[in-house]
């Protein structure tokens, strides 16, 4: 009974609770309320969802919608017009490879092509055992260390297909 | 030649050159006092006096966008620093906010003061970590130091400043797409008229400004009109149109140099000594075949145009877009132009914002032309078709929302009149740039 009174409280100043139960939607609400709910803040509100579940999954993308107030097609607009926000579950871990002009003439596609035959993955996949992602990027702002990688979020230039195999090695069960 | 002192760059190499402590020991915010004792459009024709021209891409003069705000609005008005530094090749704000970022908000707040604004957005990419974090911190000591906030340095003047990340898109750099997205939507540009400073943020008038024109302002402020214009290019007498290129310029060297920076120099250098001077040369010993001037979207240099000053002006003179964000990609002898042009097709072919129809399906046809082209099954008629495509798609042939169509545009008419003989030869060889496998999946 107190519960539910609780639920009803929440419900005035917002929307429903999640019926799950999942603690990581009450810290979600608290980065909400902490803009106020407003529609405007739908960018940080879906990094800070993302940060917290990994992916957007759909269910979470009507919640967040419900409490902004906000149309569901509006969330799911936002969600697949930027590049960052991954419908997707991620890897363990990620390596990202700049694309950039800068980078493509110092050998970037030396390097993608290395990292798909090791990983036995297409860039924007993720390895059958969850282990490694394998994204492509614009330039990352790195062009006087290109060719640039982003190894688990660590930007690193000057990559040759060689060492980057030997960062990525011990991740993949055939490495 | 003197060497050139720097201006914007001169603090990056101190220990500590982000902390407030270190940055007031150098003289810093005192422009700021100075600019609060003067009336707002004073300020704003200071700025415009010394002829400070926007270094986000349009060139366009900073003092004259200020003055285009409504008079006696009741506010608010806003200012978003545009810090979506995405043009590939750019990376001198990245350095400006890392290393130096009170230089960056004392130069907001002047702006401010300027335009009479109490709230200032920073639209910061979120791949710029380590910039986030910085500016996060040197914004919180502004507060605690009566930096920012109300009644700062016992003037009265109120201001906010925002820090606000994107979610990776290059069309977020554009400044209504970035107004866009700093509500919360889409970034997807809006038609002008009107411009931000009638109707942006919330409707409201606003000013974008680029992260290293904001910079400017700081030492404008210091050091006077006349200093700024003691660097840089004036106006060709013979050009009406031509405002002149004034102050220091950061210029990124990148792509096939032996030394890839990013060096400050009076604008106006020759793309030839940014290679052989600051560059250290091209690579491996070998010759440039290309240099992009400022940015992909601006177009190519050939071998033969490296003597183009690169000032507002230059790169236009040899069938460039502009001057652009003045990255210097520089690509080598040994290097396919198909392969260099099939690239930046690639890259604005994902970023179109899919709102226009000649940009959408321009960028997109583009990239499949040449990629058919990379397969071996290209015929001589492709070359015509994509100079047609690429010419047909822009706000300079009045086809399309925004700027990203040009720049689309640039590179594809640059490439196939400039290196013709090349993509010529490219085709009637057969040969193919990509693997067996690859290709293989592009006829999927
Ligand atoms: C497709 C596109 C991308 C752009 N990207 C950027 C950018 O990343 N950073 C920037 O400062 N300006 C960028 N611009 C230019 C802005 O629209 C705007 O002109 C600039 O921020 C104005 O500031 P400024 O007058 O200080 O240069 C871009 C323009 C277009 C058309
Ligand atoms: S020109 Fe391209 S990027 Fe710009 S608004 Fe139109 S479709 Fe979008
Ligand atoms: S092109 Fe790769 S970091 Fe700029």
């Amino acid at each position: 009974m107190a519960e539910a009174a609780k639920t009803e409280v929440i419900k005035k100043k917002a929307g429903p609770a999640h019926p799950s139960g999942d603690k990581r939607f009450k810290l979600l609400e608290v980065t909400m309320k902490r803009h106020q709910f407003r529609s405007d803040a739908l960018i940080e509100v879906m990094h800070a969802a993302q940060e917290l579940f990994g992916f957007l999954e759909v269910d979470l993308m009507f919640f967040i919608a419900r409490y902004l107030k906000l149309p569901p097609s509006r969330v799911f607009g936002v969600a697949t017009f930027y590049n960052l926000f991954s419908l997707r579950p991620k890897g363990e871990h990620t390596c990202v490879l700049c694309t950039g002009t800068a980078c493509y003439v110092k050998g970037a596609d030396a390097l993608l092509d290395a990292v798909e035959k090791l990983a036995g993955i297409k860039a924007g996949e993720t390895t059958e055992d969850g282990k490694l992602s394998l994204v492509t990027a614009r330039c990352l702002g790195a062009c006087g260390i290109a060719p640039a990688v982003v190894v688990d979020g660590t930007v690193k230039g000057l990559e040759t297909p060689d060492s980057l195999v030997q960062q990525l090695k011990g991740w993949l069960p055939n490495g | 030649m003197p060497r050139f002192e720097p201006v914007l760059l001169k603090r990056i190499d101190k220990p500590n050159s982000a902390a407030l402590a270190g940055y007031r020991a150098d003289g810093g915010y005192t422009a700021l006092k100075k600019a609060l004792a003067m009336a707002p459009d004073d300020v704003t024709n200071l700025v415009k006096d010394s002829g400070l021209r926007g270094r986000g891409g349009a060139g366009f003069s900073a003092g004259a966008k200020w003055s285009f705000l409504p008079k006696n609005h009741p506010g608010p008005i806003y200012l978003c620093v545009n810090a979506d530094e995405s043009e590939p090749g750019t990376f001198n704000n990245r350095i400006l906010m890392e290393q130096d970022p009170h230089q960056l908000l004392e130069g907001i707040a002047i702006a401010c003061h300027a335009i009479r604004s109490n709230a200032a957005y920073i639209y910061l990419r979120y791949e710029y970590g380590r910039s986030y974090r910085v500016l996060d911190a040197a914004i919180k000591e502004c507060y605690a130091a009566g930096l920012l906030g109300e009644n700062i340095l016992g003037t009265g003047f109120k201001l906010d400043v925002r820090l606000h990340r994107g979610a990776g898109a290059y069309i977020c750099g554009e400044e209504t797409g970035l107004i866009e997205s700093l509500e919360g939507k889409r970034a997807w540009p809006r038609i002008k008229p009107p411009y931000p400073a009638i109707e942006g943020l919330f409707r409201k008038p606003t000013i974008v400004n680029n992260v290293e024109t904001l910079c400017c302002v700081t030492h404008i402020l210091t050091r006077g009109v006349e200093w700024f214009k003691s660097m840089g290019v004036p106006p060709d007498p013979n050009n009406k149109r031509d405002q002149g290129s004034y102050g220091p310029k950061l210029y990124c060297i990148s792509g096939h140099v032996n030394k890839p920076c990013c060096v400050e120099l009076p604008l106006g250098v020759m793309a030839r000594e940014l290679i052989d001077v600051h560059g250290g040369g091209v690579w491996k010993g070998r010759k440039a075949k290309a240099v992009v001037p400022g940015g992909i979207s601006m177009g190519f240099l050939s071998a033969n145009e490296l003597d183009t000053k690169l000032d507002f002006e230059g790169p236009g003179k040899v069938g460039c877009l502009g001057l652009g964000t003045a990255a210097v990609v520089v690509i080598d002898d040994q290097t396919s132009m198909v392969d260099v042009l099939y690239n930046c097709c690639r890259f604005m072919s994902h970023e179109s914002c899919g709102q226009c129809t000649p940009c959408r399906e321009g960028t997109a046809w583009m990239t499949k032309i040449l990629e058919r082209i990379r397969t071996g099954r290209g015929k001589l008629e492709d070359i015509d078709l994509l100079y047609e495509v690429a010419n047909s798609m822009g706000i300079i042939p009045g086809t399309t929302i925004c700027g990203l169509a040009d720049g689309a545009a640039w590179p594809v008419k640059n490439a196939v009149t400039k290196f013709r003989g090349e993509f010529e030869e490219y085709i009637r060889s057969g040969r193919s740039s990509i693997t067996p496998a690859q290709q293989l999946m592009a006829a999927h």
